[in-house]
């Protein structure tokens, strides 16, 4: 039923000079027209059933049938605004950190010292196989020890200071490690695309300091690489749970666990409503992406 | 006189164990077009680079005008560059592209269009301020690079291989155009190719270069007619190398006797050096010559004449192509002028040095 269901709907779409042409060639593009619905027809059940059987759930009501109730209690459940700026200014202090770190990094291994490339894409890529339990049990070791050692310095009051509830700093240096792999990748593609030492020279050729040439010269051309770095690593900080949570942080994520437990409904309400806010960004900096290369 | 004077002295520089540089000295006059020319790894784009400051010799120095500027960064120098790829900046409008030098430096933005448009102007494309990069075609991408790089009035322009991504045509036009900029602007230019054509019509001199170092530069007339050196002959243009008896200052060769130019070596067994058009062949049936090969070039024609277990290189008239079909005996003769001679090398009796074609 699978291989037949996609085929209906796309036979009459097949023009008829196609049809009509020589066997081979006409059966070919439908056999691969067949497996494309098979494909996006498995796809579309993997990803869809969960966010309508969500959806569901978050609409039924035993007395009244459909309601909405669970997304209207979403502004005013407590800790909702407050878990949510958290980790959207998390996110933006993670992505400002990477990119600052990584961008300069990556150009100058680039133009200067080629022969480096392959160390720094191991260090990048290190973050995917250490589990971020691993993490969360080093930081809290260094968390404890810190402050025992340190209390005579002024290091003290930085290690108090980043771990501020408000704002925990620790969480943003966690999260810029996590995001490295996807960061280096995106920003790889983009330089690899972008002849960038030819650039450099003729910028410095024409009289531009180093900062001037980064900011007018290379991150211009590396707009929708930067877009979608920054939109892996804001992905990544909003589902982050297991850190945060290890290290008893409100994050968002961590915060729609702790109401679960009390108002199942709106936590997946919540979680359905955060996944269409990140859509919403990705059409956002995709369509920012598109832009650019019918500008450039 | 706005062209500076460039010096070169005894640049040096190392590549992990490859000497790209090896003592490299050559002064460039003031308004002067210099093209640096030899085969790949020559060197000639290292000691481009060092003029533009993208590469530090290990040892020598840079002057213009006098003046040491080996240390100084690439963007404190007075010199504009056109890269052999393809540079201008995707992101900006080709106004801005060519306006780039001087919002560094700061310019207002009335007066740095002005400036844009004409520079635009003067590379003969004053309607495209408006466009970006990707909607423009090879040659128009490198002219615009030249008006980029001449918008800040350098007194050295540097260009490496500018053409060499370029379709013939276009090439030929714009070598015709950057030589017309060049004289009209008096700025002196360094100009790196591997083309000995783009070199021999563009240059005042030219500067041959092999292993990094100086082998012989002179003014294109003279570097084709009296090379000093057997690698010069042979790189630039095409020589055939053929087996003479030398006695004195005269050589005979092909039962001619010939002056000889030059240096003249110990042994009496020489090579000639003869170019393929002083090669004068006429069909003659009691001969022993025979032509091998003839490739047509419209205004001539290469033939490839076997003589004996000779082979040599001759170039005719394209009107006599069809009484010089392959098959064809022919008489052999060198027209009568001085000729360079080098001692016989060991290879197989003298045949015909590599070609090397424009690309």
């Amino acid at each position: 039923m699978a291989a037949l269901t996609p085929a209906g709907p796309m036979a009459p779409v097949t023009p008829p000079a196609i049809a009509a042409g020589p066997g081979g060639r006409a059966g070919r593009p439908r056999r691969i027209r067949v497996w494309r619905g098979v494909v996006l027809l498995v796809a579309a059940v993997y990803f869809l059933v969960p966010l309508i059987a969500s959806f569901t759930f978050t609409v039924k009501d035993a007395s009244k049938g459909f309601t909405l109730d669970a997304y209207g209690q979403i502004l005013s459940a407590e800790g909702f605004g407050k878990s949510l700026l958290l980790s959207l200014g998390l996110g933006v202090a993670t992505i400002v950190v990477v990119l600052l770190l990584t961008l300069p990094a990556m150009l100058a291994v680039r133009l200067s010292v080629p022969k480096l490339k392959p160390v720094l894409e191991i260090l990048c890529t290190l973050p995917l196989v250490v589990p971020p339990i691993t993490f969360v049990a080093g930081i809290t070791t260094i968390l404890q020890w810190g402050p025992d050692h340190l209390a005579d310095t002024p290091f003290f009051q930085t290690i108090i200071a980043a771990q501020n509830p408000d704002f925990p700093v620790v969480l943003v240096l966690a999260y810029v490690i996590l995001a490295l792999p996807f960061v280096y990748r995106a920003l790889d593609a983009g330089l690899g695309a972008l002849d960038a030492r030819t650039l450099v020279e003729a910028a410095r050729n024409l009289g531009a300091s180093w900062p001037h040439l980064l900011f007018r010269v290379i991150v211009p051309n590396l707009r929708s690489a930067l877009a979608s770095a920054s939109f892996l690593t804001l992905a990544l900080v909003l589902g982050e749970f297991t850190i945060a949570s290890l290290l008893h942080y409100q994050t968002f994520p961590v915060w729609i666990y702790t109401i679960s437990g009390s108002q199942a409904q709106v936590s997946v309400a919540v979680s359905v409503f955060s996944l269409l806010i990140t859509w919403l960004l990705l059409l956002v900096l995709s369509s920012a992406g598109a832009r650019q290369r019918s500008g450039s | 006189m706005n062209g500076a004077k460039v010096e070169l002295r005894g640049l040096r520089r190392n590549f992990s164990g490859t000497t790209a540089l090896d003592g490299l000295d050559l002064t460039i006059e003031p308004g002067e077009l210099i093209a640096l020319l030899g085969p790949s790894g020559c060197g000639k784009t290292t000691a481009l680079r060092c003029v533009a400051g993208f590469e530090q010799p290990d040892e020598g120095a840079v002057l213009i005008d006098g003046a040491d500027i080996t240390r100084v960064p690439a963007n404190r120098r007075d010199a504009g560059m056109v890269f052999q790829s393809y540079s201008l900046f995707p992101n900006l409008s080709i106004r801005d592209n060519v306006a780039f030098g001087l919002r560094v430096r700061k310019v207002a933005a009335a007066k740095r269009h002005a400036r844009a448009q004409e520079l635009l102007e003067l590379i003969g494309l004053p309607q495209i301020g408006e466009r970006y990069p990707h909607q423009l075609s090879g040659g128009q991408q490198q002219r615009v690079a030249l008006a980029r790089a001449l918008a800040l009035e350098p007194r050295v322009l540097l260009l490496d291989e500018p053409l060499s991504a370029l379709d013939a045509k276009v090439r030929v036009t714009l070598r015709e155009e950057i030589r017309r900029l060049q004289l009209s602007l008096g700025i002196t230019t360094i100009f790196v190719t591997h083309d000995q054509e783009e070199a021999l019509s563009m240059a005042d001199r030219v500067a041959v270069l092999r292993a990094g170092r100086l082998e012989q530069v002179a003014d294109p007339a003279t570097l084709y007619d009296r090379p000093t050196t057997a690698f010069v002959a042979e790189f630039v243009g095409t020589m055939n190398r053929i087996p003479g008896k030398l006695s004195g200052r005269t050589v005979t060769v092909l039962g001619q006797d010939l002056p000889v130019e030059g240096d003249v070596p110990a042994t009496s067994d020489v090579e000639v050096l003869v170019r393929p058009e002083t090669v004068i062949v006429t069909p003659d049936p009691s001969s022993e010559a025979m032509i091998l090969v003839s490739s047509f070039r419209g205004s001539t024609s290469r033939l490839r004449v076997q003589l004996g277990d000779l082979e040599m290189l001759a170039d005719v008239p394209g009107h006599d192509t069809v009484r010089l079909a392959p098959g064809t005996r022919v008489r052999v003769e060198l027209v009568e002028r001085p000729v360079l001679v080098s001692a016989s090398s060991d290879v197989a009796a003298a045949v015909p040095v590599s070609e090397h074609d424009v690309v």
